[in-house]
């Protein structure tokens, strides 16, 4: 057999052993069987010794052109040997991705926690400052500075827990009106704040009294505050916690401390204004309590009247979370149960 | 109080209206309208009978069967229970298949044998609640009037169909307790007028009150006026029906004629008024005056009271005879055999009454109007009008002449107002005409002076009325709430943020929060062994002078037992996984302070499982260093970093004594961390428990670490481990302490990341294993650096420390 077809007849037989070999050790004995030092290629090269001046560079070239189709054939092999490893290990891998998640640790705020920092974060965009005052009270803010002396009847709408003739548990948040509107500054500029936090009331539990619940007190004073003014900023409260929609009304009201009163309704976001269950048929549902300073409120913190006024108003988050989430006891927002708690943990 | 449309229409017109639309313009103009209903509301088919005969049943001891006359061709028998039943009555019948109250049907039956076509009706029966049923009817069926036609429906005659509508007035509208208060209210909201009767007295020329009753004179202060009047020769009755019905609608038992025509005037005039039995009296000398202290009296509900200093009474000679304005005496009351009636009518003192009823718990109606006051300009004339009244219901005659003390000439209150402060404060923009109009619809009288100001003059019926404010609040009333423009106020910028103190409280509940646990809010009063336990510093326990429930009686000092009570309420629901924290007040109190002060705390409470096993992960109970760790986090990320320490602590009883740390600030104590004792935690029936304790104030005090950027590193960093075998008594505080003073200036970090005790280890030793990290910032670390750093650091532990490196 000459050269070339020795030549021809290893790239055929190296080409089928390549294709053949299964693995990685296989092709790499096949490349030393015919690439190596004593391979058969080799061999040839060394048997050109004995050939013609002209034949030599043939030979050569064929060679070469053998070596260089099995070194491919064999880097090809290799790297497809590797696609295959590696998606068999990949297959090996597979896991079952409909397998439950690993659960987050992450505990939720209160709800009633919730709505009040929604509030307060509707008052500070409005540039209100919060301020917050003691939960045990002296009687003299309490009350009197809210134009309530002793004796006067309206102390009888709140049952008030006394610790001494003078001290009590504020039975509302608007004893931190009469203590900011004392200290503010109005040369300065208005005051425009909100106080949110725990009242207390002589109130036997059940599903609908609690003797511990929060509010949230507002109040603005300036010169130029109107009842109007009063109105539009409640219907930015009730759009923000009951949604865009809703509505208000004012129905007069009695609080000593403010003059004109009002009750305030929003129109029940459960039927919008039909009639249901929620509203008691009336297509409104009472929320909060509000109305224009009392002027003798502002006498008694030294504010003239005269040339200052302003509105106030109070909301009670209890309320309202049980209206949104249809809590019907209010002893559940106290009793803490994880069951409970845990489910206001949508965010957004 | 419960207004009849059908007796207002009597004083201005509303049978014009619907009855349920006159109460929603009321309820938006006035006063909250808690309903309008009529008692008939939901009944049907009950009607006059007469009974024919009525014959004892054969089988039955106490049932009778009774042949009714119901207005068909032929009677019906029924059978009747009650004792007061007897033939020639007129009688309330429900028919068969009639609805009576509370949604029950009556259908034809046989009782014991008997056909029953119907049923004969006491009044609670049908809708009358026990408080307004006559006493002679209170156990039986109800007789109806003589002439009442049988087969007629019976509403109309017992006022059944009359439209109530329950207004709710508040305390600055004690005008309105009275229907003729209601009757004005209604004028000006419809601008309407009002009619009103007005009594002539036909007085006796024959006898003079001043012959024969005497009147003290008496403190204006404590009352004005104080008028009387007399009746005699008077027959106690029952009061003629239509009054009657007035009385139960209006929420009231009719007693007899003298008593009845009391409580009219009250509703009718807001005016209380006290019969007395003058015969009673042994003085014929009445004063008014403060009781004695210890004083007693004997009231019309039968209590024995014993009377304080400041109690208004009424006195015969010296003997108190009645809590003035709060209620009468037994001993002069009005019975039977009355003859000769005493009349009071007065103003008292307010808040003499109301101390008095709030103390007795004794809040009638009459106290209620003393305290919400009472319209001056008709103290007389109710009194007329009931001694009038008085007189042709019981046949009697009026002794002439009212004795009167401390008499008040009624005046009209003017207050001035510029048109433009009402429009200021509205927002409105309403002309002088609309304002003078909302005043005149109210019946005051309006004056404009040349600058333009009203003088509005307000009558004593609506003593309410007195400073500008008061007028304004009637404007937006009646102008109508729903009419007032809806703007912002306009006003200079304020900015709005949370202050430094509010912003720390806020996200130390989110890292709370993002440490997995969820935010509890628990009750502020609790018992005073709870409310001590649990204490970081000391302090006085504050406690409710009137406590409502032995569960709540003690300010709050500490948050864990609150948590606890949560713990407790979860386990005891099989929820036995629980990670609360609380932020909230505690209340501390100084020797000698009257008032606690508040202070900010926040502490936390695990139990059972953080997390429950997964197909993934094995389960991870709750245990001290897991707290710690929460505690640590949030503590960082407050920025505190520093001089922070860990002190084991026995000193907490309710604590478990290996198990529980103080926790100091720069040697200030911040808070506290432990287990809690389990003898505790029995007696609480929860499970293993691990609180914390911070004082929330401290923390937001303390300065806090200034937030600097600190250039990462581009040289890697090195680390080397060391393995110890330490006496048990030694801590991990003071071998990080040894290795953090002797570490040199490139040691960064100290890491824990082995503790082994256990069969490889003598008794009474443990083994840790820490990793040093070094590091430095503007070179590559040499061995030699590191190596010479370590060893002094192994050095010096051997040295200071009784440790053996393994």
């Amino acid at each position: 057999m000459n050269l070339q077809d020795r030549l021809e007849e290893l790239q055929t037989e190296g080409l089928a052993a390549i294709k053949a070999a299964n693995d990685t050790k296989a092709v790499n004995d096949i490349r030393v069987k015919y690439l190596g030092k004593k391979g058969p290629i080799t061999e040839v090269l060394r048997g050109m010794r004995d050939l013609d001046k002209e034949e030599r560079p043939k030979v050569g070239a064929l060679a070469n052109k053998v070596r260089d189709a099995l070194a491919n054939a064999i880097a090809a092999r290799l790297n497809e040997l590797e696609i295959e490893k590696t998606a068999k290990k990949l297959e090996a891998e597979k896991i079952d991705v409909t397998l439950p998640g690993v659960p987050v640790k992450a505990g939720q705020p209160h709800v009633l926690a919730q709505i009040i920092d929604e509030i307060e974060k509707l008052f500070l965009g409005l540039g209100f400052q919060i301020i917050e005052g003691p939960e045990v009270e002296e009687d003299h803010y309490n009350f009197e500075m809210l134009n309530l002396p002793p004796d006067h009847p309206a102390r009888d709408m709140q049952d008030t827990f006394y610790i001494t003739k003078k001290t009590l548990m504020r039975t509302q948040t608007s004893p931190v009106q009469a203590r900011t509107l004392e200290k503010h500054d109005f040369s300065k500029g208005p005051l425009k704040m909100i106080s949110p936090g725990k009242v207390y009331r002589r109130d036997t539990d059940d599903a609908t009294h609690s003797h511990q619940f929060h509010q949230v007190e507002g109040l603005v004073v300036d010169k130029n505050i109107t009842m109007a003014d009063l109105k539009g900023t409640l219907e930015l409260v009730a759009k923000t916690i009951f949604g865009e929609d809703r509505e208000i009304r004012l129905r007069p009201s009695y609080f000593p401390f403010t003059e004109p009163s009002a009750e305030v309704d929003v129109s029940c976001f459960k039927c919008g204004g039909k009639g249901c269950a929620v509203c008691k048929n009336s297509g409104w549902i009472e929320v909060l309590g509000a109305g224009m300073v009392h002027p003798n409120v502002l006498k008694m913190a030294g504010v003239d009247p005269e040339v200052y006024g302003g509105f106030a108003f109070g909301l009670g988050p209890d309320r309202f979370a049980m209206l949104k989430y249809g809590v019907d006891d209010i002893r559940e927002f106290y009793l803490n149960d994880m069951r409970f708690l845990n489910q206001f943990s949508q965010k957004g | 109080m419960k207004v009849s449309t059908k007796w207002l229409n009597e004083y201005v017109k509303v049978d014009d209206l619907k009855p349920e639309e006159l109460g929603e313009k009321i309820e938006r103009t006035a006063v909250e309208v808690d309903g309008v209903s009529r008692r008939a509301d939901g009944q049907k088919k009950i009607v006059v009978g007469h009974i024919l005969e009525c014959v004892p049943h054969p089988n039955s001891d106490h049932l009778h069967i009774c042949q009714v006359d119901v207005g068909d061709e032929e009677p019906y028998q029924i059978v009747c229970g009650a004792p007061n039943v007897a033939a020639g009555q007129n009688v309330i019948v429900a028919l068969p298949n009639s609805w009576i109250a509370g949604h029950i049907k009556i259908k034809k039956s046989k009782m014991r044998g008997e056909l029953s076509m119907g049923m004969i009706c006491g009044l609670q029966e049908i809708g009358f609640p026990d408080a307004v049923v006559p006493k002679e009817f209170a156990d039986g069926i109800y007789v109806l009037p003589e002439d009442a036609v049988p087969g007629e429906p019976v509403w109309d005659y017992l006022g059944m169909d009359e439209s109530i509508i329950d207004v709710d007035i508040t305390p600055n509208r004690g005008d309105m307790l009275s229907m003729r208060g209601v009757a004005h209210e209604v004028a000006a909201i419809y601008d309407r007028q009002v009619s009103l009767p007005h009594p002539t007295v036909k007085e006796d020329a024959s006898s003079k009150i001043e012959d024969l009753l005497g009147l003290e004179d008496a403190d204006q202060e404590l009352v004005a006026p104080y008028k009387l009047r007399m009746v005699k020769n008077v027959t106690i009755k029952p009061s003629p029906m239509w009054m009657q019905k007035r009385l139960w609608n209006a929420g009231i038992r009719p007693i007899n004629n003298v008593v009845d025509v009391t409580n009219y005037i009250l509703m009718d005039y807001g005016q209380p008024l006290h019969a007395f039995d003058y015969d009673k009296f042994d003085s014929k000398k009445l004063t008014v005056r403060l009781a004695n202290e210890g004083e007693k009296l004997t009231t019309l509900d039968g209590e024995d009271r014993e009377l304080k200093a400041t109690d208004l009474v009424i006195a015969d000679g010296d003997r108190a005879i009645a809590l003035a304005g709060v209620m009468g005496g037994e001993d002069t009351e009005v019975s039977d055999g009355t003859q000769t009636v005493v009349l009071e009518a007065a103003i008292f003192n307010s808040s003499k009454i109301r101390k008095t009823a709030r103390r007795e718990n004794l809040h009638s109606e009459a106290s209620q109007r003393f305290e919400r006051g009472i319209n001056v300009a008709t103290v007389q004339e109710a009194l007329d009008a009931a001694a009038q009244m008085i007189a042709e219901f019981g046949d009697g005659q009026v002794v002439s002449g009212t004795l009167e003390i401390n008499h008040v000439d009624p005046e009209n209150v003017d207050v001035e107002i510029m048109p433009e402060r009402i429009n200021k404060v509205l927002g409105t923009a309403l002309t002088d005409e609309a304002i003078v109009g909302i005043f005149e619809q109210l019946g005051f009288g309006v004056a404009k002076d040349e600058t333009g100001t009203l003088t509005v003059s307000v009558p004593p019926r609506r003593w309410d009325i007195a400073i500008q404010a008061d007028l304004i609040e009637e404007v937006a009333r009646i102008y109508g709430y729903d009419n007032i423009p809806t703007t912002l106020p306009t006003m200079p910028l304020t900015e709005g943020h949370y202050t430094k103190a509010q912003k720390i409280i806020r996200d130390a509940r989110a890292i709370l929060e993002s440490a997995g646990l969820s935010q509890a809010i628990s009750y502020g009063l609790t018992t005073e062994l709870k409310a001590k336990r649990f204490m970081l510093d000391e302090a006085e326990m504050t406690q409710l002078d009137f406590p409502m429930s032995s569960d709540h009686t003690t300010l709050r000092m500490n948050l864990i037992s609150g948590l606890l009570d949560d713990v407790a309420y979860n386990q005891a629901r099989k929820v036995n996984d629980v990670a609360l924290y609380e932020q909230g007040r505690v209340f501390l109190r100084e020797k000698d302070a009257e008032r606690p002060n508040d202070i900010e705390h926040i502490a936390g409470a695990l139990t059972g499982l953080f997390h429950e096993a997964t197909w993934h992960d094995a389960k991870k109970p709750v245990d001290f260093y897991l707290t710690k760790g929460i505690v640590e986090y949030l503590m960082n990320s407050l920025g505190i970093t520093d001089g922070i320490r860990y002190e084991a602590t026995a000193e907490y009883e309710e604590m478990h004594p290996g198990r529980t740390a103080k926790i100091y600030v720069n040697d200030e104590l911040v808070g506290l961390i432990g287990e809690v004792h389990p003898s505790l935690a029995k007696e609480l029936k929860i499970k293993p428990t691990y609180v914390f304790e911070l004082d929330l104030q401290k923390l937001i005090d303390l300065p806090k670490n200034a937030e600097t950027y600190v250039p990462v590193s581009k040289y890697p960093e090195v680390t080397r481990d060391i393995a110890l075998l330490v006496p048990n008594e030694i801590t991990n505080d003071q071998i990080v302490e040894s290795i953090k003073q002797n570490g040199g200036r490139f040691l960064a970090d100290i890491k824990l990341f082995d503790l082994y005790q256990g069969e490889k280890i003598d008794d009474g030793f443990k083994s840790l294993a820490y990793t040093l990290v070094y590091r430095n910032s503007e070179g590559t670390l040499s061995d030699d650096e590191i190596n010479q750093a370590f060893d002094k650091v192994v050095k010096k532990l051997q040295e200071e420390l009784e440790v053996t490196v393994r």
